[in-house]
């Protein structure tokens, strides 16, 4: 099993939203998650796996926020109203929003790793992951490093077709 | 970006560092075989034209439009056409062609296409699995090996023209059908989007891809582009262009608009019951959209082969 990095151990539960299907919703419906929850008093950080087409940082109007290091590793940026929702994507770490992220899986999978472990998330209730469509290796690598710590399940989102 | 595994900088570029697979490469393990390219080469000797259609974004209609991009150009039965479904974790096509259930057989000189007309064969992953729900969890690695093994052991025969379908994204499957089909010669791509910003923002990354790659881009469909109420025939759009549209896109970034699609329920219902919407609904907007489109990608192949033809 991977090791348990410090950086999640503030977090009580990790939702992952996942679909096979692109084009359903899935960052759209982990976005609006992740607001109503918030509305709720929850305390909430997403984290974005999609490499090729990260869209939570233009749907909570962040996509020119850059990220920052800390001790622990990288600050997420925090967004919404009162700026206190946690978001990690790699949207941030582009030079420029229409470069493509043209890597092959096991590059992709290296930064998957960091993403998880090395993004200093403090403490949250929720952890929503926002995925890409397809079961390969994002979500291979997603699920196997998140394997230590406390998942909570996922939700599937499809259309009626 | 990946130099790709078979380019010489494979290994040593400046976007190899903290790849696992660096030290692989630097030492040549992932480059292509010169007897496979060789091989590759001699599969796809009889191929005319090859249409790649990618996306970037998910969901814009990519499978659709290359399964309509079939049916068109099979309409002339003197044109030999052949549609490889790349998209290995969620392939479309076998369903969209009303082929579900079909297998693949093997004969000596190998893999056969599901042919849906004479003129028309179809390859996809999804022939290959025991039950349409079996999930294919593969690494690229493993995916790679496939895209290259329909290319290389399935007779398709001389062929006019070879649509690829692909899943979205800008990774393992763009990287290595660019790759393979190196050996033969690809007219260009078809990039698929809706009006909205977010399909565009995926779109513009693919455009660079394109570029990157050295792809022409043969034209933008605009997809799911406004709809029109069958009863009070006004017109709705579903996805607002807050940004343009791919018309603006298109502008600024100098490629062409090859048309706009609107939103038509016959369409996920052909689709859905693996018809051809060009048939089922031969009056519908969207159908003469879609036409109008397949015969400007028609003159690009052919236009771009005549001028070949004149340079040699």
């Amino acid at each position: 099993l991977p090791e348990r990095s410090t950086n999640l151990l503030g977090v009580r539960h990790i939702v992952l939203v996942l679909s096979g299907k692109g084009g359903v919703g899935k960052s759209t419906l982990s976005t609006e998650l992740a607001l109503a929850l918030r509305h709720r008093g929850h305390r909430v950080g997403i984290l974005d796996v999609d490499l090729c087409g990260p869209s939570i940082p233009r749907m909570l109007r962040v996509q020119d926020r850059a990220v920052h290091q800390c001790d622990s590793g990288w600050v997420p940026v925090f967004v919404g109203q009162d700026r206190d929702i946690a978001l990690m994507s790699i949207g941030f770490l582009l030079e420029r929003p229409d470069d493509a992220v043209v890597w092959r899986g096991p590059k992709k999978n290296a930064l998957i790793k960091q993403f998880v472990t090395d993004v200093a998330w403090g403490d949250l209730d929720f952890l929503i992951v926002d995925t890409p469509p397809g079961t390969s290796d994002e979500h291979i690598s997603t699920v196997e490093a998140l394997r230590p710590y406390r998942l909570l399940g996922a939700i599937l989102v499809t259309t009626p077709q | 970006e990946c130099p790709g595994t078979g380019s010489a900088q494979a290994g040593s570029a400046a976007a190899c560092q903290g790849c696992p697979n660096q030290g692989l490469c630097a030492a040549g393990a992932a480059g292509p075989d010169p007897a496979e390219a060789a091989e590759l080469r001699a599969r796809l000797r009889a191929v005319r034209h090859t249409v790649l259609v990618l996306s970037g974004k998910g969901g814009v209609g990519k499978s659709t439009f290359s399964a309509a991009l079939a049916h068109g150009l099979a309409a002339d039965e003197h044109r030999q056409v052949a549609l490889l479904d790349i998209d290995i974790c969620g392939p479309s096509i076998p369903k969209m062609m009303g082929l579900e259930g079909e297998q693949v057989h093997q004969s000596g000189s190998g893999w056969s296409p599901v042919y849906v007309e004479e003129n028309l064969g179809v390859m996809s992953v999804g022939f290959l699995l025991s039950s349409p729900d079996d999930a294919v969890i593969w690494r690229g690695p493993k995916k790679n090996g496939l895209i290259k093994q329909f290319l290389r052991d399935v007779d398709w025969g001389e062929i006019d023209y070879l649509i690829v379908d692909t899943p979205p994204g800008t990774s393992d499957e763009h990287l290595s059908i660019v790759q393979y089909l190196s050996a033969t010669h690809i007219d260009g791509a078809v990039i698929v989007t809706t009006p909205q910003e977010i399909s565009l923002q995926d779109v513009r990354k693919e455009i660079n891809f394109c570029h990157k790659v050295k792809l022409p881009i043969i034209g933008v469909v605009e997809n799911m582009s406004g709809f029109v109420c069958p009863k009070c025939k006004k017109e709705s759009q579903i996805f607002p262009p807050t940004t343009g549209g791919a018309e603006k896109m298109c502008q600024n970034l100098n490629v062409s608009l090859l048309g706009k699609v609107p939103l038509d329920p016959q369409i996920g219902r052909s689709c859905d019951r693996g018809q051809s919407f060009l048939s089922e609904a031969p009056d519908s907007p969207a159908t003469l959209s879609y036409r109008n489109i397949i015969q400007r990608i028609q003159e690009y192949c052919e236009q771009h082969h005549s001028q070949e033809e004149k340079v040699i």
